[in-house]
């Protein structure tokens, strides 16, 4: 399936994936992050429930510097 | 003396809000907020860099927030939109953090504010529970209009973002300070410690700051000079000015007892 990621096209070779196994996949386990799927936010504790289609779009941020 | 800074219910001992980018790297960055003082800090909402930040240090790891108060922005946000969407992110990512920094730009190249989008945006994140303060031109009408909307702070500026122009309307300023019943900060336009002095002394609640510390040759030192500045600036407003005279026909000295005189 496709996922729009942080505006770029990702393949992955399952039909079936969670937001905790993309989060994984993306070595981003433990980092401070958001998510956003599809326009909603996504709270950390909904990760493992939340299943991604072919077609979504996901928003991953996390806090820099800034003025 | 205790004269604390209050913002949304919580008290700050410190007056001077910092910014966290410009910096060389993020020990330079931590470095120049140790000597600033600050207790609240700025930070933005990025895309997180996919793929190639395995072990990439993070700005979070520098200023962990057991230390810090987080005060994340919407730097960047044209619309009100935009900026709702940010901060709803910024909330999910600080674990429920209601405290942020709107700001709704209206041009990339003077990043003036978008004073309409920004009313928008303050009207939306205040009916979501979340404490606003809010950077904004220096119209008082507006600056009220925010604060009726429920803003925990307005945060005029005093020049535009990174110009360090230092403050071009103190008379403006002085009247939203006047009229206000919340916080009123200088944001943006700060360029040297009198600058934040001078913001001060017309009363500003606080000043928050990023490109006058983080692009002086010495950030460390500047941040310092900017902590005493605006320690210095608040004492003089409280203590209160004496007034000005065009001269005085009072001399600070003894006008009695001159060894030349007659009495």
């Amino acid at each position: 399936m496709q996922i729009t990621i942080n505006g770029n096209d990702k393949h992955f070779d399952t039909d079936a994936m969670s937001i905790s196994a993309l989060v994984l996949h993306m070595n981003l386990v433990g980092k401070r992050i958001a998510i956003e799927h599809n326009g909603e936010i996504v709270p950390r504790s909904q990760f493992e429930v939340v299943m991604l289609t072919s077609g979504d779009r996901l928003e991953i941020v996390g806090a820099v510097g800034g003025g | 003396m205790n004269d604390a800074l209050v913002i949304a219910g919580e008290s700050y001992h410190s007056r001077l809000l910092v910014g966290t980018g410009k910096y060389k790297d993020f020990t330079e960055t931590r470095a120049a907020i140790d000597a600033s003082g600050a207790q609240i800090v700025t930070v933005a909402i990025r895309r997180t860099n996919i793929g190639q930040m395995a072990n990439e240090p993070s700005l979070l790891e520098y200023l962990p927030p057991e230390e810090f108060t987080y005060l994340p922005n919407t730097a960047g946000c044209y619309s009100a939109d935009d900026a709702v969407r940010t901060l709803r992110l910024a909330r999910e990512l600080l674990d429920g953090h209601k405290l942020v920094k709107l700001e709704v730009l209206g041009d990339p190249k003077t990043l003036y504010p978008n004073v309409i989008e920004t009313l928008a945006a303050a009207k939306t994140l205040v009916s979501e529970g979340f404490d606003v303060m809010v950077y904004t031109s220096d119209d008082p009408i507006i600056a009220k209009q925010l604060e009726d909307i429920g803003c925990c702070a307005v945060m005029p500026l005093a020049s535009l973002i990174g110009s360090g122009m230092g403050i071009l309307n103190p008379w403006n300023l002085q009247i939203i300070i006047e009229n206000a019943n919340i916080p009123v900060l200088v944001d943006a336009g700060v360029g040297c410690a009198a600058d934040a002095a001078i913001a001060m002394e017309l009363g500003c609640e606080g000043v928050l700051m990023n490109t006058a510390i983080a692009a002086a040759q010495n950030p460390v030192l500047m941040a310092s000079a900017m902590k005493k500045a605006i320690e210095a600036g608040r004492e003089s407003y409280l203590a209160g000015r004496m007034p000005k005279k065009l001269y005085s026909a009072s001399p600070s000295s003894p006008t009695s007892g001159l060894i030349s005189g007659n009495g």
